[in-house]
């Protein structure tokens, strides 16, 4: 527990802000990608990595009980975003490879007798790149099952031996209708759709998931997109749709950002059923 | 059950005043013409009946609580005739156990209330018929005629004889619902009936805080199987019969005094049925009767009693395992601990007493020691042995430190002599409890059906382990400057950095927690017992750790004066920030060789927590078979469904660790607010989270 750190809602898994504190941010600045986001190429055990936080135990973050660490880093701005305070990788707290994987190989055995594994994910690991694959590498040594969680922005950025060092793809498609995305995640959808065809044509194993947040991304034409799009991929093991959720709205105020989604409930039965019956009816496997 | 809505309303529904014993009620039935199994505490079902032997006016306060009048003559007969087990206790008490009590560093002691934590055998009144107890009693009895009359073998001779009474007793009360029970029973029907009047007559004689049933399932399914390969009996019917058992344990009811409610609130019994397991030759202990107990909760509705523990091996039969799982996530009512941690101590026949208490059936007994406040000990180490609330001197006079920041080496060496003047004064006062409780209040039917000569061990305890812990290091890693009143005591603290808490599985923290488990149970074994018992120790509150954290004031950790403790061995709410598994090593890591009373651990979770509903079971198997495969003693499932989120709400206290997940994000239910609880609750139950 720390008593510098400012934690934002009081949940645990929360980010400590830079002592610079959140009244001070200013909206346009938050949202801009700050240089320290971007990747520095170091290499090896030494290297730091940014992380927001972590926990054992999940079920929620790929099959079986995972590790799951939630990097710091994000390109994205999307308006539904439970984890605004993942967006500047600096924010993170620093940590070495060494020093993680001395935390993971604690729990390597629990992992595998409870056939998971490990998951990065934040933000957006692939922020991190370098820091990232270590992490998988070296998780492959212990013979842990390796999940990245990603919204594939930066993909491009992974060789295919790197894909081969990933066991399980969780693939956020934020949207199917590229003015949509943009609208959503101020970044563009293309990168996302290269992405997913490499997967596919490399036969990576893939999860797809897909926020339905009624009034931004539940249009029946704009699911069916990104039911197309889930349903090219030839690797595709199964879709989770996953609701909207208002949890992550205080954070929104802690950081002094206009949330556009201050007022949306959660989507209903009716339409999560709807969602997941477009998926459905491609013959794809639906949770 | 209209009753039990009535029951409810007024607390207690009826109160029979004739003093209880094993033949001092005629027969009482729910539903004479329909019941398989029989046998009521008096004669109405939820009657509750006065034990005066334990204490006379704890049984006054219990009778004026609920709007009833103590008969007179009862009273005198209590006060001036015959001594109770708790007047015999405070004619003993020192007065140094009498502040310690007061105090609430000592609380709990089961001076005013049977100590339970007796599990008698009664699968042998079904196996062997008391006619044969009865012989074999008489028997161990002349074994002794010929041994010089010392005080241990004077009262062994007492004993026994006190042993052979309850055992005629117990035909008498059987004959009476209409069964001849001198010879064995014959079939499973007669089984199950022989066993529960066993477990009938305890409960007529003692109302101890726990009393349980043993490890009944694979005995009985023996009979079942009989039955069944015979053509006597279907399927249908033993369910039934398995079924109008856990009634009759459901209905257990004793009279309490307003503050044993405050210590042990809902009427609990611990009823607790112990469930698989393996046997020492490498075969499961699982049986049909097994899965026929965990149907109950589905057949009858969940409830806290019996109390389903199922012993956790990893090579349990798999369909055993998904179905316990199963059940767990339906009715949140089982309980899971490990049988390879408790097999090579106790061997393959050992039972639960209450929630953790490991031991073997018929061959050994507990003392009951309830537990001790860690947390005030430390505040008393840090005060020079006054205490914190009332200034009063309580422990003994030592410095207290006068520094502006506590130093970890320093405190430690304050901490060690109070530790040690709370061990010997736990110890003696628990020596003089069970003393007077042999005396006053002898289980007769209870030890009738062990062996003459039983292992004892004295079960103590310790509470707030994870704040005591934590204290110590925050004391160790970041800096606590204590906060003075005008009386010059430490009331509260201010900690200036960061420091690692125990329940994340960081060495630094919870190699602190297995020191102080260590470090009390070395010195409560340094003062001799009574009866020559065995030192145990357990880390298990039960709700004392509300009580007890009513009574203690803020400690370094953070926790502010009056907050409840954490729960067992739980890590302290808000302060496990790294998820399930991490919490479940720290635990692991408390070593049952010097906890052998057992580690309670409770967690509580929704079931999205679980994963998608397809694989719930999956991985709460996976889950189970990790933290036991790890070491895990003990662990406490609540899936929560919407009542019990709701309960959330208004008694966090109680939902320790609850979780809410989804992917990609965790919050610690008590920390949203009211709105985003509620609506939480909407949300959950609508399907995923």
């Amino acid at each position: 527990m720390s008593h510098h750190h400012q934690s934002l809602s009081g949940s645990r898994y929360e980010l400590h802000l830079t002592r610079e504190g959140a009244d001070e941010v200013k909206t346009h600045q938050f949202y801009e990608i700050q240089p320290g986001d971007l990747e520095d190429e170091q290499e090896g055990d030494d290297m730091p990595g940014y992380v927001h936080s972590w926990e054992v135990g999940s079920t929620v973050d790929g099959p079986g009980l995972r590790f799951v660490a939630f990097l710091s880093g994000c390109l994205l701005r999307c308006q539904y975003c439970h984890n605004p305070d993942t967006w500047h990788k600096l924010n993170g707290r620093q940590v070495t490879v060494e020093r993680s994987m001395h935390q993971i190989a604690k729990y390597a055995q629990v992992l595998k007798v409870s056939h998971g594994g490990i998951t990065l994910s934040g933000g957006e690991p692939m922020v991190q790149k370098a820091f990232m694959m270590q992490i998988f590498r070296r998780c492959k040594q212990l013979g842990l099952h390796t999940c990245v969680d990603t919204a594939g922005r930066l993909g491009a950025r992974l060789s295919d031996d790197d894909l081969m060092q990933i066991d399980l793809n969780l693939l956020d498609i934020k949207s199917g209708d590229p003015a949509i995305y943009e609208k959503v995640t101020r970044h563009p959808l293309q990168p996302t759709l290269d992405y997913a065809k490499r997967l596919s044509d490399l036969g990576r194993p893939t999860w797809v998931r897909f926020v339905l947040a009624p009034g931004l991304t539940d249009a029946w034409d704009n699911v069916e997109k990104v039911a197309d799009i889930a349903a090219g991929i030839t690797s595709l093991e199964r879709v989770e749709i996953l609701r909207f959720h208002q949890m992550g709205r205080d954070k929104w105020h802690k950081l002094g950002l206009e949330y556009l989604l201050e007022n949306v409930e959660p989507p209903e039965p009716e339409l999560t059923e709807r969602v997941r019956e477009q998926f459905r009816s491609r013959g794809l496997t639906v949770y | 059950m209209p009753l039990l809505a009535e029951e409810r309303e007024k607390g207690v529904l009826d109160v029979s005043q004739v003093p209880s014993s094993i033949v001092a009620h005629a027969p009482g039935y729910i539903d004479k013409d329909n019941e398989i199994i029989v046998g009521l505490q008096t004669e109405a079902p939820l009657k509750r009946a006065i034990m005066p032997f334990g204490g006379w006016r704890v049984v006054e306060a219990g009778l004026k609580a609920y709007g009833y009048t103590p008969d007179p003559l009862l009273s005198e007969i209590f006060t001036k005739y015959r001594k109770t087990h708790n007047d015999g206790v405070f004619d003993a008490y020192t007065p140094a156990i009498r502040r310690a009590r007061s105090s609430h560093i000592v609380t709990g002691l089961p001076d005013a209330y049977g100590r339970g934590r007796i599990i008698g055998d009664y699968r042998r009144v079904a196996l062997y018929g008391v006619d044969f107890l009865i012989k074999d009693k008489e028997r161990e009895k002349a074994e002794l005629d010929d041994r010089h009359s010392t005080e241990e073998v004077i009262r062994l001779r007492e004993e026994l004889s006190e042993q052979i009474r309850s055992l005629e007793q117990l035909k008498e009360m059987a004959l009476r619902y209409g069964h001849d029970i001198s010879a064995p029973a014959q079939n499973a029907r007669e089984a199950v009936q022989w066993t529960y009047f066993a477990y009938l007559g305890a409960i007529k004689q003692q109302n101890g805080a726990a009393m349980s049933a043993g490890r009944l399932s694979s005995f009985l399914d023996v009979y079942f199987e009989r039955d069944l390969r015979d053509g006597t009996l279907t399927e249908q019917q033993a369910q039934e019969i398995i079924d109008d058992l856990v009634i009759k344990w459901r209905i257990v009811r004793f009279l309490r005094a307003p503050e044993y409610n405050a210590l042990f609130s809902g009427d609990p019994v611990w009823v607790t049925e112990t469930l698989g397991g393996m046997s020492e030759d490498g075969r499961t202990l699982v049986t049909k009767t097994a899965f026929r107990m965990l149907q109950t909760l589905y057949n009858l509705g969940p409830a806290p009693e019996p109390n389903l523990t199922v012993l956790w091996s990893l090579r349990l039969p798999k369909g055993f395992k998904q179905f316990a799982v199963k059940t767990s996530i339906d009715t949140s009512a089982i309980q899971y601990e490990s049988d390879d941690l408790m097999r090579p101590k106790w061997g393959d026949d050992c039972a639960i007493a209450c929630c953790v208490s490991a031991m073997r059936v018929g061959k050994q007994m507990q003392f009951f020691g309830a537990r001790v406040n860690l947390p005030k000990t430390l505040l008393y180490a840090l005060n020079g042995g006054r205490d914190e609330l009332t200034g009063e001197q309580i422990g003994p006079a030592l410095a207290p430190i006068t520094a502006d920041v506590l130093d970890y080496d320093d405190v430690m060496a304050h901490l060690d002599p109070m530790l040690d003047w709370l061990a010997e004064t736990y110890v003696n006062a628990l020596n003089i409890i069970h003393y007077m409780h042999d005396k006053y209040c002898y289980e007769a039917i209870e030890m009738a059906l062990h062996d003459r000569d039983v292992l004892r061990t004295l079960a103590c305890g310790i509470a707030g382990l994870s704040h005591a812990a934590d204290s110590l290091s925050a004391i160790r890693y970041a800096r606590v400057r204590p906060l003075r009143d005008a009386r010059g005591l430490m009331v509260d603290f201010e900690v200036e950095g960061e420091f690692p808490c125990y329940g994340n599985n960081d060495g630094r923290a919870d190699e602190i927690a297995t020191m102080l488990v260590t470090t009390m149970m070395n010195k409560i074994r340094s003062y001799p017992t009574y009866r020559n018992a065995v030192h145990t120790q357990s880390v298990l509150t039960i709700t004392s750790n509300v009580v007890y954290g009513k009574g203690t004031g803020s400690t370094p950790d953070g926790r502010k004066l009056g907050e409840p403790f954490a729960p067992g061995a739980n890590p302290s709410n808000g302060r496990d920030s790294h998820g399930v598994m991490a919490t479940l090593m720290s635990v692991a890591k408390i070593p049952y060789d010097d906890a052998e009373d057992g580690i309670s651990l409770t967690l509580s979770v929704v079931p999205s927590a679980l994963g998608t509903e397809g694989e719930q079971v999956a991985r709460g198997t996976d889950a189970l078979d990790a933290y036991f495969g790890s070491g895990g003693f003990h662990i406490n499932v609540n899936v929560l469904n919407r009542e019990t989120l709701q309960d959330a709400m208004a008694h966090p206290e109680n939902y320790p660790q609850l979780t809410i997940r989804v992917s990609g994000y965790a919050v610690n239910f008590i920390k949203l607010t009211k709105e985003q609880q509620l609506d939480v609750i909407n949300r959950t139950f609508h399907g995923t989270l």
